[in-house]
């Protein structure tokens, strides 16, 4: 591409410009700062020779005629010098567009921008609310008779968010029983309380850990995934071709995953609690010297059952929150595919968020209840 | 002639964005009838509506003589297999392939045997005009023109009365839109169909519709036959029927 080269006289109170080569847009901000230290003050005449330019884009045009408007600003007067055309055309084509001016976008201050964002907060948990009121009334409807029940997509569910997830289950778990047990284990060994781990890892794992660790995989791994799949359905308006068909898309897609997960949380949660224990084992009989059958017949004597039971009872309330709240994200997912994104993060952190919100409750109801 | 949809005085709203100010209209039985306008103007909106997918502000509509402002949810629920809807992108459900997604209906509300559901599937897709063996495919293994008419086979696998289609020809080359439009024609002779359109496509406009309304700046322009439209006096319609 031929370079455009700007050349500059000035002659008493005259300045004349001309230009040459290609005048594109990539040449502009070079003219423009040659332009801007122009010193115009007793400048009368300014000449724009623009004929031995063989191609003008729109962008220079609009420099051009910008420049021209400046000068007319000035009170100064501007001669054109033009032959060709092409250039002619150019020129008039900018001149002759009436374009409004482009809308400024508002500039918010910072109270606008809380006031606005705790408005949304709050919209968005009446609708979580109003989501919830429709859950329970189509529950009830769905309760009524067994017929109602879709067995098929329950067991599917199951299989999908829970069965596959055993294995992912049982490692992170065996692997936080490994932890635990290794770093009390050094504590322990300091004051000769060995076989305390056993009552340590028991108690900890059975009524905590176990079933804490399992709410995060399976948020993170089928609650997202539950608001991934309804949010594309939406997208897609799979969801309105099951509405206009009369398929209610709550009885079909959100009751099935919300029971699924309900049933099949104390599962994992037992997997994760046999698995966690096996971990601590290991470590004992390791670093501490404490056999596995010791470490048995100890857990046997110290750990009460009711801790299990505490630790089991959590599963059905952990996969009632981690499943509505990724079905309620898939469901409030909007026509663009960068809500399905957004959806599923928030689905993923407000689970995990609400589990842990809900196993405060109930270490406090626990504990008060003497449990 | 029966009056099987009736729009009364429906006011719209998105916010504080008016879409529809006081709209009416009314479509016949075994009519084609098509909803025009320029983009933006709320024909799928009020197409949303008529299949109770989205609440108008004000106003009624009456659809084959359920009022939606008081219906029930048992006649709601009636009133949903009488009718098939076509949307623009197909919406065939993903997890299933071609065939079962014309059986759903006919599984879910009927109690109809296996062999008798893969009859009518098969007679669907091939009123269609799609192949028998291409009804073992997903969704996404298929082009847009099959996707439009295995969800036609869908939309009228419970033998509706009524049909929606948003759209249909959209987004499908020429002679595929014709063979649409042809088939549409032949349904509605075959079947006796009444059929609401969404559509764009001025060619398909002229071969299909007895019966148009146009929305233009929130108001029906025009509502009638084809024949007198350049009477109205709408800036859209001087320029798209030109």
């Amino acid at each position: 591409m031929e370079r455009s080269l700007l050349k500059i006289t000035h002659s008493n109170d005259e300045i004349t410009l001309i230009f040459s080569g290609e005048l594109s847009l990539y040449e502009i901000s070079k003219f423009q700062k040659q332009v801007d230290a122009l010193d115009l003050d007793k400048i009368k005449n300014v000449t724009l020779d623009l004929n031995q330019l063989s191609f003008l884009d729109t962008a220079a045009s609009i420099f051009i005629n910008n420049f021209q408007k400046f000068l007319a600003f000035k009170k100064i007067d501007t001669q054109l010098i033009c032959d060709k055309e092409e250039i002619q055309a150019s020129l008039e084509l900018v001149k002759n567009q009436k374009s409004d001016a482009l809308p400024h976008a508002k500039q918010k201050n910072i109270i606008e921008i809380i006031g606005k964002e705790t408005h949304a907060k709050y919209l968005g948990f009446l609708s979580f609310i109003a989501f919830l009121g429709l859950l329970f009334s189509t529950k009830i409807f769905y309760l009524k008779s067994v017929k109602n029940i879709r067995f098929r997509e329950i067991a599917f569910e199951i299989n999908e968010s829970a069965i596959k997830a055993l294995g992912i289950v049982a490692l992170t778990s065996f692997l936080i029983g490994l932890v635990v047990a290794y770093q009390s284990a050094y504590q322990l060994k300091i004051y000769g309380a060995n076989i305390f781990i056993v009552d340590m890892l028991g108690l900890s794992i059975l009524r905590e850990l176990a079933p804490l660790m399992t709410a995060v995989v399976i948020a993170g791994r089928s609650g997202s995934a539950f608001t991934a799949q309804i949010g594309a359905m939406k997208i897609t308006e799979e969801l309105d071709a099951m509405r206009t068909m009369g398929f209610d898309p709550y009885m079909f897609l959100v009751i099935p995953r919300i029971i699924a997960l309900m049933v099949a949380m104390p599962i994992l949660i037992f997997v994760a609690d046999v698995s966690a224990v096996i971990g601590g084992m290991i470590i004992a009989n390791l670093d501490l010297g404490i056999t596995p059958e010791l470490f048995l017949d100890r857990f046997n004597t110290v750990i009460d059952v009711k801790h299990f039971f505490v630790g089991i009872t959590k599963g059905p309330f952990f996969a009632f929150l981690i499943a509505s709240i990724g079905v309620y994200r898939g469901l409030m997912v909007q026509n663009d595919t960068q809500s399905i994104g957004f959806n599923t993060t928030k689905s993923v952190v407000e689970a995990i968020f609400a589990v842990i919100i809900c196993d405060a409750i109930f270490s406090i109801a626990f504990t008060n209840l003497g449990i | 002639m029966s009056i099987i949809i009736k729009v009364t005085d429906v006011t719209t709203m998105f916010e504080d964005k008016m879409v529809h100010d006081r709209i009416s209209l009314s479509i016949n039985k075994g009519e084609i009838y098509g909803l025009l306008g320029p983009s933006g103007c709320g024909k799928t909106t009020l197409l949303r509506e008529m299949v109770m997918l989205q609440k108008y502000n004000s106003g009624c509509i009456e659809i084959l003589g359920n009022n939606l402002n008081y219906i029930q949810y048992e006649k709601a629920q009636k009133l949903r297999r009488e009718w098939g809807v076509l949307f623009q992108a197909g919406a065939l459900f993903s997890s299933l392939n071609i065939a079962q997604n014309i059986a759903l209906p006919l599984k879910e509300y009927t109690d109809l045997s296996d062999k008798m559901i893969s009859e009518i599937v098969k007679f669907k897709i091939n009123l269609v005009g799609l192949k028998s063996r291409d009804a073992l495919l997903y969704p996404s293994q298929i082009s847009g023109g099959m996707k439009k008419k295995a969800a036609l086979a869908r939309a009228l696998s419970m033998d509706p009365k009524l049909l929606f289609l948003d759209e249909p020809t959209s987004g499908l080359d020429p002679i595929s839109a014709r063979d649409f439009d042809n088939l549409i024609l032949r349904l509605r002779s075959l079947l006796g169909l009444s059929i609401v359109i969404v559509s764009h496509d001025l060619k398909s406009i002229y071969d299909t519709l007895d019966r148009v309304a146009i929305i233009d700046n929130k108001k029906i322009v025009y509502e009638g036959t084809l024949d007198n439209i350049a009477s109205a006096n709408s800036h859209f319609i001087k320029t798209f029927f030109k």
